[in-house]
Formats: C-alpha cells, sequence, structure tokens
C-alpha cells in the first residue's frame, strides 16, 4: 500500500531538528523542552496510527512512500523511499516509543546546560536518522541513517566538547565506526553488481528477497560477511566494541537512548532486516551467533571487575548486544528482536537510573564512593531493581523471556556450545547486575560529606516509572514462551528464519536451570558485596593476574593503539613524509633542478661579453654551414 | 659584368668582417658592419641587372632604409656607452660576460 | 554577442575598466570586481536553461587561423556547464573573501581574479584543442601571481614551483598538440584543432601511447595525480585565501576535464592501454593523500593533502568503465571543489584573525566561536563523505563503479573514505574541542555577515547536493555517457566475470514484499 501521509513519522523530528538547531536558542528552555519531546511523540502516534493500518493488510502487508529518487546513475536508481511493515514497524514503535520517554526524562536531566538546545536539537536529528535506518526500503538509505546516527552519536558523545577525553572518545567512536562501514559499503556493492548480473543492479530490500537466492552462495556469503563488519562496529562486538565504553562520556540520557536502547540495536536490526540472505548463507550464520556469544561471554567478564557505574552498564550493553546476534545468529530473528525490545526497555531504564544517581551524586560515577542510596533515592532505587532483576534474567521480568528464548533456541537448533557459553554469561550477568545494586544502594554511605544525594524530579522519574512497568511486563506479555506475540507479529517478515521446535519439556528444564544461574549470580554477589564486603579484596589478591586482566580490559584498547593507531601514524609520518614525499619525489625534482642549473652555470662561460668574440663564432659558423653545402653539391 | 660586381662584393664583405673582427675602435668596428650589408647590396643590385627582376632592388631600398634606422640607434647607443664606460675600445666593453 | 563569448569577455572588459581606475580610487576597485562577479554568475546560470540532450550547446564557431585549423571554437555539455557554474560561483565567493584581506595593489589582485575566471570558464568552454591551450595558459599566470604577490611567508618558492611544474607539462602537451596537428594534415588533409576532426582521427598505438602520455602529464600535473602532486601543498599553503579557494575549488578540475574532454576520447587506445596504470595511480593517491594529510601540522597542508586524496576519486572514476564512476567522478569534481573550497575559506577567516594555521596554535575554539566551529564540522563532514551531505554522492557511487572493475579497487576507494574520517575528525578534535588552550583565541570574534555570506551559499549546496544530487545527475548524464562511448574502455565486470559458467538456480517465485519489481 502507498501512502504518503507515511514520511510524516520521519518529518515531525526532522522539524524538531531545524526548529531547536536554528531557533532554539532564542526560543529558550521552555519552548524546547516542549517542542523536543513533542516531535518525537507525534512521531510515535504516527507510527501508532501505520501500524493499526498494517494490522488490516495482513501478514505480508506494508506501506510504502516513495519519496524522491535520491541517486541514479547509469542503470543504477536509488530512491528515497520508506516502508513501514511489521519489522520496521516494530523497530519505530521502540525508537518513538523509548526516544520520547527519554526525551522527556533529558528535560529533568539537561535542565540549565549551556547547550540545552543544541542537545534537544542532536536528540531529535538522532531520532531521525534512527528512523531513516529503520524505514529506509534499500541498503544505501539504510546506510544513510546508519552513518547519520553514527553522527549524532559523535556530537552526542563529545556533547561537553570542552574536556578533552569527551572529544576524545567521540573521535574514537566516530572512526571506529568507519571501519565497520567500510564493510558495509563494500557488502551493498557486492549485492548490487550481484544483482546486476542475476537481474539489475538493485539495492531494495523486496528485490533482493527475489535476488539472493540465486546468487552463488559465495557473493551471498561475502555480502553478509561484509554486512556484518559493519555491524559489529555500529552493535559494538568484537573486534569493534572498544568505542562503546568510552562512548559513556557523553550525557547519560544519550547513553540510554543512543548507546544501549537503539543506535547500537542497528546492527541486529540489519541482520534481521537481511535475514533472507543470511539464511541463504549458513556460514554467516554462524559467524554472527560466534561473534555473538564470544562477545557476550567477554564483555560481561569486563563487567565483573568495572568500578565506573556507566562502564559496567556499557559492558552490559555489549554482552546483551551479543546475545541479539545469538538469536539472529541461529535464526531466531523473531527471539532476537524480542531480546531488543526488552533490552531497549530495561537498559534504557538501567541508564536513566545511573543518570538519576550521578545526578542526584551531583556527577559522581564512581560506585566504589557510592552506596546506602536506598534511602536517599527510594524511586530511583524502585526502578533500578526491577531492571536489575529485568537484566540478571529473574522471571517474571521481562530479560528472563527474552533472553532465554535466545538461549533455548540456541540450544534447540543444535548450537549446543553457544549455548554453554551463554549461560555462562548469563551467570555473570546476574553477579555484575547485583554487584552494582549493592554496591550502590546497599551498605554504609562511602561518599564525602560534601555530597548531598537528593532523589530526581518527578519529569525523570515518571519516564522511569513507564520503563519500569514496560520492563516488568514486556516480557510476558510480548514473548510467553509458545504464545509469543513478536514472534506471530513478525512471521510474515521471517519466513526465512529458521523453524526450531524443541520439546515443552526441554523448555522448561533450560528456563529452570537458566533462573537457578540467575539466582546463584545473584547469591554470590549478596555473599560477596553485602554479608562479607571484604572477600572482593582477598579474591582480587588471590588471583592478581586474572584481576589485573579483567580491570584493564585485556589490555584491547592499547593493544589496537599500539598496532594499528600508532603504526598507521608512524607509517604515515615517517615512511611517507620524510622518505617519499620529502626524498624520493622532491629529491628526484629538486635533481633536475640542480643538472640544469649546472649545465646553466658552465653554458654561460661562453658568454665572454666581447662583441668581436661572437661576430668570430658566427663567421666561422656561417662558414661552416657554407662549407657543408659546397659539400654536398659537389659529391 | 656580373661576375666582377660579385667579386667586388665579396671583397667589400672580406674587408668589413676583418674590420669588424680586428679593429678595437667601437665606432670602425660599426662602420664594417656597415661595409658588410653594402656588400650584400651590391649582390642584390648586380643580381637584379643580370635577371632582371624587382626584387633585388626592392630589397636594397628595404636593407638602405633598415641600415639608416641601424646606424643611427647603434651611434646613438656607441656614443652614449662611451660617455659612461669613458672608453672606445670595443674589447673593454664587457659588462655582458656571463 | 554569444553567450559563452559574453561570459569570456565580461570579465577582461571589467578588469580593463578596473586598470584605468585611478590610484586614490583603488580602495573602491573590491565592489566593482565583486559585482562583476555576481553579474558574471547570473549571466553563466542562463546556461543551466540551455542543457543539450545530445552534444554540445551554445556552440560559436569562427575561423581564426584557419591556415592552421586554430578555430574560436566553443560549446559547452552538461559537465562544463556544471563546472562553468561552478567557476562563477566559487569566483565570487572567492572576490567576496578577499575583501578584508587583500590591502596591497589591490587593482592588480581584483585584475587577476577576473583574467583568471575568464581563462577558466574559456577553458572549460573550448572545442578547439589550441584555443583549449591558449586558455590553459592563459590561467597561470594570474595564479602565478596571486600566490607570488599576495600570497603568504615562502610564497616566491611556492609560485615558481607551481609555475615550472605547470609548465614542464604543457610544453609536452604543446609538442603532442603540434604532431596532432602534422597527423591531420595527413589524414584529413588539413591541419585541424577542432575537436571532433580530432576525435575522427586515426592515431597509430605506438605514437598515440606517447601523445596521451604528454597530454596525461599536463593533465596530471595539474589534477595533480601522485607523484607530481608535490607542487599543490606549497601553492596552497602560500596561497592566499581566494586563491586557494580557486585553485582547488577550479584549477584543479581542469586537469580533470582535460582528461575528460582531450586526453582520453581524442586517444581512446592510448587511454584504454593505460587505464589500470592510472587507475592504480589513482588508488595511490586517495590514500597517499589521506595519510599526509593525517600528519600534517598546518590546516592547509592538510586540506591541500586531502585534495590529493580526493581529487584521486576523481581519476579512478574517469578512468573507471562504467556509468556510475564517470558520473561518481564529476560529481565528486562539483563536491570537492565546494567543500573543499569552504574550507580554505574556512580557514583563511581564523587566519586573519589569529595569522597562524598551525593546528597546534587553536584548540578549544569550539567554546569561543561556536559558529564558526559549527560551519567548519558541517564542511569537513561533507569533506569525509558523510551521507546526507554532498561528499557521499560522489565517493559513493566511484566507489561501486570501481568495485564493478575490480573489487580492490571498491576497497581501497573505500579505505581512502575511512582514513578521510580519521585526518578529518582528528583536526576538527585538535582545532575546536577540548579546553582552550591559548589565551589569544578566548576573545575571538565569530563569523561577520560577510562572511556568512560566504560560507552559507556554500553550506546550502553541501546539504542541497547531498540529498537531492537527481537535477545534477541527470545534468551530465548525456555528457558522461558520450564520453564512455568515446573512451572504449575495455568493459570489465569483475562480478559478472567470475559469475560466468555458474549455473545459476532457476528464478523462483519471487515473494514480493515491501516494494514490487522494478
Amino acid at each position: 500500500m502507498e501512502d504518503a501521509m507515511l514520511r510524516l513519522i520521519l518529518l515531525f523530528p526532522l522539524a524538531g531538528f531545524l526548529f531547536n538547531a536554528f531557533l532554539g536558542k532564542r526560543a529558550g528552555e521552555r519552548v524546547v523542552s516542549w517542542v523536543g519531546p513533542a516531535s518525537i511523540f507525534f512521531s510515535f502516534a504516527t507510527g501508532v496510527y501505520f501500524m493499526s493500518q498494517l494490522a488490516g493488510l495482513g501478514e505480508h502487508g506494508y506501506i510504502r512512500d516513495v519519496i524522491f529518487t535520491w541517486i541514479a546513475s547509469g542503470e543504477v536508481s536509488i530512491p528515497f523511499s520508506i516502508v513501514f511493515d511489521h519489522l520496521s514497524g516494530w523497530m519505530v514503535l521502540v525508537v518513538t516509543g523509548v526516544g520520547f520517554l527519554i526525551h522527556v526524562y533529558s528535560i529533568g536531566y539537561m535542565h540549565g546546560d549551556k547547550g540545552y538546545y543544541r542537545y534537544f536539537a542532536y536528540l531529535n536529528l538522532f531520532v531521525f536518522m534512527m528512523l531513516v535506518l529503520v524505514l529506509g526500503s534499500n541498503l544505501l538509505l539504510m546506510f544513510l541513517g546508519w552513518e547519520g546516527v553514527g553522527l549524532c552519536s559523535y556530537l552526542l558523545i563529545g556533547f561537553w566538547f570542552t574536556e578533552e577525553e569527551r572529544a576524545r572518545a567521540g573521535m574514537k567512536a566516530f572512526i571506529v565506526n568507519r571501519i565497520g562501514d567500510l564493510g558495509f559499503i563494500l557488502g551493498i556493492a557486492t549485492l548490487l553488481w550481484g544483482s546486476a548480473v542475476v537481474s539489475h543492479p538493485t539495492v531494495e530490500f523486496s528485490q533482493l528477497q527475489a535476488v539472493v537466492p540465486r546468487l552463488p552462495e559465495w557473493v551471498v556469503l561475502a555480502a553478509t560477511l561484509l554486512l556484518f563488519v559493519g555491524a559489529t562496529g555500529k552493535s559494538a562486538q568484537i573486534p569493534l566494541y572498544v568505542w562503546l565504553p568510552d562512548a559513556m562520556a557523553g550525557p547519560t540520557p544519550v547513553s540510554a537512548l543512543i548507546h544501549a536502547a537503539t543506535m547500537v540495536t542497528a546492527g541486529v536490526y540489519m541482520v534481521a532486516r537481511m535475514n533472507f540472505a543470511y539464511s541463504a548463507a549458513p556460514l554467516a550464520m554462524d559467524v554472527v551467533a560466534g561473534v555473538g556469544v564470544a562477545t557476550a561471554f567477554f564483555a560481561a567478564t569486563m563487567g565483573l571487575v568495572a568500578t565506573d557505574i556507566k562502564k559496567v552498564l556499557a559492558y552490559s550493553t555489549v554482552s546483551q548486544l551479543g546475545y541479539m546476534f545469538v538469536g539472529v545468529g541461529v535464526g531466531a530473528y523473531a527471539g532476537g528482536m524480542f531480546h531488543l525490545t526488552t533490552h531497549a526497555f530495561f537498559k534504557a531504564l538501567l541508564f536513566l537510573g545511573a543518570g538519576s544517581v550521578i545526578h542526584g551524586m551531583s556527577g559522581e560515577q564512581d560506585i566504589r564512593k557510592m552506596g546506602g542510596l536506598k534511602d536517599k533515592m527510594p524511586w530511583t532505587y524502585r526502578v533500578f531493581l526491577i531492571e536489575g532483576l529485568a537484566l540478571a534474567g529473574i522471571p517474571p521480568f521481562a530479560g528472563f523471556f527474552s533472553k532465554d528464548e535466545i538461549l533455548f533456541k540456541a540450544f534447540a537448533s543444535g548450537h549446543k556450545l553457544i549455548w554453554a557459553v551463554g549461560i555462562a554469561a548469563a551467570f555473570m550477568t546476574a553477579f555484575y547486575t547485583f554487584r552494582l545494586i549493592f554496591l550502590v544502594f546497599y551498605n554504609t554511605p562511602r561518599y564525602d560529606e560534601s555530597v548531598h544525594p537528593h532523589e530526581s524530579p518527578p519529569v525523570m522519574i515518571i519516564p522511569m516509572a513507564i520503563l519500569a512497568v514496560l520492563s516488568f511486563i514486556g516480557g510476558f506479555v510480548l514473548g510467553f514462551p509458545h504464545h509469543s506475540l513478536i514472534e506471530a507479529f513478525m512471521e510474515g517478515v521471517f519466513r526465512h528464519g529458521v523453524e526450531i521446535h524443541g520439546a515443552s519439556g526441554l523448555e522448561m528444564g533450560l528456563m529452570f536451570l537458566s533462573t537457578i544461574v540467575a539466582v546463584a549470580g545473584w547469591a554470590v554477589a549478596y555473599r560477596m558485596y553485602v554479608v562479607d564486603t571484604t572477600l572482593p579484596e582477598k579474591i582480587a589478591q588471590r588471583f592478581k593476574a586474572a584481576y589485573a586482566l579483567l580491570f584493564n580490559r585485556y589490555w584491547v584498547d592499547e593493544i589496537y593503539d599500539t598496532l594499528f593507531v600508532k603504526t598507521y601514524l608512524g607509517i604515515s609520518d615517517g615512511i611517507m613524509r620524510y622518505i617519499v614525499d620529502d626524498v624520493i619525489i622532491e629529491g628526484f625534482l629538486n635533481t633536475a633542478a640542480r643538472t640544469s642549473l649546472g649545465t646553466g652555470r658552465q653554458l654561460r662561460k661562453l658568454q665572454t661579453g666581447d662583441v668581436q668574440a661572437y661576430g668570430f663564432a658566427m663567421l666561422a659558423g656561417v662558414l661552416l654551414v657554407l662549407a657543408y653545402i659546397v659539400w654536398r653539391w659537389a659529391t | 659584368m656580373f661576375g666582377e660586381l660579385i667579386i667586388l662584393s665579396a671583397v667589400l664583405f672580406a674587408v668589413g668582417a676583418v674590420g669588424f673582427l680586428t679593429r678595437r675602435n667601437a665606432f670602425v668596428v660599426l662602420m664594417s658592419l656597415e661595409l658588410m650589408l653594402n656588400a650584400a647590396n651590391v649582390v642584390f643590385v648586380a643580381a637584379s641587372k643580370q635577371w632582371g627582376g624587382p626584387e633585388g632592388l626592392a630589397s636594397v631600398l628595404i636593407v638602405i632604409a633598415i641600415a639608416a634606422a641601424e646606424a643611427a640607434v647603434a651611434l646613438a647607443a656607441l656614443l652614449a656607452l662611451f660617455r659612461v664606460v669613458g672608453t672606445e675600445k670595443i674589447d673593454e666593453w664587457r659588462a655582458l660576460r656571463g | 554577442m554569444k553567450l559563452l563569448t559574453l561570459l569570456i569577455m565580461f570579465p577582461l572588459v571589467v578588469s580593463l575598466i578596473i586598470m584605468l581606475v585611478p590610484r586614490r580610487y583603488e580602495g573602491d576597485v573590491k565592489f566593482v570586481a565583486f559585482v562583476a562577479a555576481v553579474i558574471e554568475l547570473i549571466l553563466s546560470l542562463r546556461l543551466w536553461y540551455g542543457i543539450p540532450e545530445k552534444g554540445y550547446a551554445f556552440v560559436e564557431q569562427v575561423a581564426w587561423v584557419p591556415a592552421y585549423g586554430i578555430n574560436y571554437y566553443l560549446g559547452v555539455d552538461g559537465v562544463s556547464i556544471l563546472l562553468i557554474i561552478l567557476t562563477t560561483f566559487l569566483t565570487t565567493i572567492a572576490i567576496l573573501a578577499s575583501f578584508k584581506s587583500i590591502f596591497l595593489y589591490e587593482k592588480e589582485y581584483y585584475i587577476a581574479f577576473l583574467v583568471l575566471e575568464s581563462a577558466i570558464i574559456g577553458s572549460f568552454s573550448a572545442l578547439n584543442l589550441v584555443l583549449f591551450y591558449i586558455f590553459w595558459e592563459m590561467m597561470l599566470i594570474p595564479m602565478v601571481l596571486i600566490i607570488g604577490v599576495w600570497g603568504s611567508g615562502n610564497r616566491i618558492y611556492a609560485a615558481v614551483k607551481f609555475f615550472l611544474f605547470t609548465l614542464v607539462g604543457s610544453l609536452l602537451m604543446l609538442l603532442a598538440l603540434i604532431y596532432l596537428g602534422k597527423l591531420s594534415l595527413a589524414q584529413l588533409g588539413r591541419v585541424s584543432f577542432d575537436l571532433d576532426d580530432l576525435l575522427r582521427l586515426g592515431i597509430p598505438v605506438g605514437v598515440g601511447k606517447w601523445l596521451f602520455a604528454a597530454f596525461a602529464l599536463a593533465f596530471a600535473i595539474k589534477v595533480p595525480m601522485f607523484p607530481v602532486h608535490t607542487w599543490l601543498p606549497d601553492a596552497h599553503t602560500e596561497a592566499p585565501t581566494a586563491g586557494s579557494i580557486i585553485l582547488a575549488g577550479v584549477l584543479l578540475k581542469v586537469g580533470a576535464y582535460g582528461f575528460f574532454r582531450y586526453g582520453v576520447p581524442v586517444y581512446p587506445d592510448a587511454a584504454g592501454a593505460l587505464r589500470w596504470t592510472f587507475l592504480i595511480l589513482g588508488l595511490i593517491a586517495i590514500s597517499y593523500g589521506a595519510m599526509l594529510a593525517l600528519v600534517q601540522k598546518d590546516l592547509k597542508r592538510l586540506i591541500a593533502y586531502s585534495s590529493v586524496s580526493h581529487m584521486g576519486f576523481v581519476v579512478v572514476g574517469l578512468f573507471s568503465s562504467n556509468q556510475q564512476a564517470v558520473d561518481g567522478a564529476v560529481m565528486q569534481m562539483i563536491n570537492h571543489g565546494l567543500s573543499t573550497g569552504a574550507l580554505f575559506l574556512l580557514v583563511g577567516m581564523i587566519y586573519d584573525r589569529r595569522h597562524t594555521r598551525l593546528i597546534k596554535d587553536f584548540g578549544g575554539l569550539a567554546a569561543a566561536i561556536p559558529l564558526y566551529s559549527a560551519a567548519f564540522v558541517i564542511v569537513g563532514l561533507s569533506s569525509i563523505g558523510l551521507p546526507g551531505l554532498n561528499g557521499f554522492i560522489g565517493e559513493v557511487l566511484v566507489v561501486l563503479g570501481a568495485f564493478r572493475e575490480h573489487y580492490l579497487a571498491g576497497v581501497f576507494t573505500a579505505i581512502g573514505a575511512l582514513l578521510a574520517a580519521s585526518y578529518m575528525l582528528w583536526a576538527i578534535k585538535r582545532v575546536f574541542f577540548g579546553p582552550i588552550t591559548h589565551d589569544e583565541n578566548r576573545n575571538l570574534r565569530d563569523m561577520s555577515v560577510r562572511e556568512w555570506v560566504c560560507v552559507i551559499p556554500l553550506i546550502v549546496l553541501i546539504v542541497y547536493l547531498g540529498l537531492f544530487p537527481g537535477r545534477v545527475l541527470k545534468i551530465m548524464k548525456p555528457a558522461t555517457k558520450h564520453y564512455l562511448e568515446l573512451a572504449e574502455f575495455e568493459r570489465t565486470n569483475w562480478m559478472a566475470e567470475h559469475l560466468k559458467g555458474i549455473r545459476f538456480p532457476a528464478e523462483e517465485s519471487p515473494h514480493e514484499h515491501g516494494g514490487e519489481g522494478e
């Protein structure tokens, strides 16, 4: 179905961006506070409207809006068109829904900041770009959104740009993402020219769906792997996850929206969107699942010892994204999307909670300097607890259902090793979650007396409460095992998904097991951080090497720095600059110049300045020529 | 007749050339130069008379006109140089040595 | 008077008038020059409405030295129209940008700019090789003067270097040109340098290679291609702001345009034989320029090396055998003109204030002059090819086109886009972000109205072309298509070659979803 109204979803945030960017400063904080969130809310409402339209169109239904032809060159034509189907529609609601709540929260969090209007302008632009990414009907348009959200992320991480570290983190995020984007654009090229061979060049999802089955497997494999390189960048997977922990330098609501709930899940969404291609390349699927579970595990280990409240959550995000990739990697696309959704709820909330804590603690982020905040910030504590339970995977909270769905599908589809590693990571997840809660909210305060923790204003608490409700009920409402709403909803999109049927008994058993694991994580954390608080220190002493390894995050940043950044700089600076440009090329030219100068210096000795000498030379020349002519004539 | 004129021209040219190459007085060098030009003129006139074409005479007229102009400019330049350098010896005028 | 002649003559006439202005009114000359540039811009916009579907429009042909086949033969196609408009547009901005930075020999300065504009328009519209050559050489002199007289620091060295490099190339081109005349006499019975006649010549491959090499050297120096690029950083660094804008924005394009109009079409065999050499040189330039840009300490040098990198995309595109790459190359020419022109403009503004261009003398400028910083960041992002801004369109088309040629070509062009992000963002970070490290930077003045007037049109075009490149792509299409037909490159399609002989699975009934087929 065509509907030109669909573009309204994009236009609202765009209008919000333009208003805030150009008039926001003059309009003042009050107006911006209305315009910013309202533009997202209208977008959300439009999304809901189209969702209701979609319901009448059947499971393969979609609504499309071709806005204009973006790039047309030769036989390649790429329209700027958006498609609202069961998958993208779902994402629209998640993005605008969570986005709206975080916009509202930001009103309180950013209150009084000098760059208030700039903040909302960026945030609106982000939502716009994210919606382009989600709704775009072709890969190149997705790429526009893909880099666009990267830009907003760059701007927002470095929002307080006067601090060196934050500016650096923003730059790092952008450049690391660009490495992924290199793969993404090459993947696009592969599919474009691959499809040109079998029919005509296209990167439209709808047309690729018909083209991909006709391509040889290696082309599909190459394309999907290259696209996945892009996903590892955007969704912070091994080996490109390094930017996300640093990205926590941005304002906390930004971390919640961009670096937890929406942007970083773009990679998962991309794999789900391209499910027909991934399903046609089983090896690529295994790579996706393998990288996902490895990331889930390693990120969780790093989360165990992190001391910055936001860093803990960042590693947890990386780890949870790994789960999502496991989901889509084993063919449980709906499962991946389910975890994406619940994660958007509870991780956004965790960040908002963390933001509330940081706000209340006047900017303190080190959890070693907190403690006992349970009474000072009761509401924050309550939502944080719900979130924690959801993240840790304690039933009946949302995270339990979605994570379990993925692990079950992994197990049932025969990826037993992935399941086992996933379970181990789940144990660590529960542990670090409760470690965080205990350190922040329990025990005696460890902060300076100068800090006076206070509860956040209602404008911050209410969005948190809504998200808390969502993360409580989201799990069993959306994805109750065997009656999964989300799976039924997206059935039409994921018909290439692996049909995984396991016995109910098996599923119950696995569920029980993961519950035990989660509770065990809680128990260990309780023992270490509430009952006997000297224990962590002792363990760290006992396993010094392991602790150092984790605490320094496997020195990955340092290794990358030496291996890539320094090498690249060194090559550029040393070899290229001093050898090629200045010595070889310029040297060659200078030699040429010097040679002609030298020759000239020798030749000028012939110019004696004596007119008669010139005359003699001339005469001699004439005689020589004459002699030659005579000789030629004579012979 | 034609042969004699050619010989005359050759002699004139040789005198001019030797004078140009050997004399030190700049004014004499200039006169030698004029002599060589006139040697060429003699050939033109002779050729014109021999074959009856007008081109030779025309060329002579052009040469005379240019020689007059050249002589005027060159004399003026030589005089000016003489005043500056203070000598008329052409082998001492070597400001253009490379 | 016909339009193209008018466009060429008008700046010359105005510069004659300026010449007659007495010294004591010298300060008002800039307004005359600016008004003239605006009129020229408006006149050139008329070309937009006469874009030919095929062949050339606005053709003028007057015999000049008929005995030697030298004709005053002008005409434009889509590509030249775009480049001429770019020229008049950037010249207007360049002149406006000089108002507050040139105080010495103002008359001569604006005369130089107007003569330069006329020469550039002439070379974009000449269809006779000798005429082209004359305009080509005519560009050189005002540019050398602009660098050598109004430049900074080491300007004489830079000007001489620029002059010598360009001259070496163009003298070789002159030789090849004379040989072409001889060939045309032998083959057509008359000497002719008209492009149509040259295209009909059958040039023997052996000689053709040398002739092409001579032409290519002249064009390559102008582009500049690796390894004859070393004049560029010096010339850019020492030139005054407006000189850099024109140099980067338009002059470099004349080199690429030379390949497009004469180099490749006249010698299709030789160009085809040397195609991969040029493609690889282009690929080297992309990465090489980006790497050198990374380690520069002077902002202008950094942008100069980024030009080397960006022009590498143009070369790769022009020597690829598909429409996408060639379209991308032309698009990239325009985009590079806009974004690099804007970058030099912005650097010039900060130079006017601080009299330094060294990166280490800045830091934290975003706090001191936020609007200026915003403009710089937008332009910088366009330069690194952020989707949604103009730079992306050209780059992505070249990447896609190069990938079609050979996957490695695609990989290396794409790497260039990645490296661009590293040098530009790092420079932006060091100049604009972080704390303010020098007290002199604390009380800088933000952009003035005049400066906004310079920058805003550029930014508007940067955003507009990024979102709606369709119009421009459509305009250039007949011309680029014609170029490909003339070039007679062997069409390579890496993917198709590797899928040859593979039996494709039978087409299953396509499930349509999210949109019908084609």
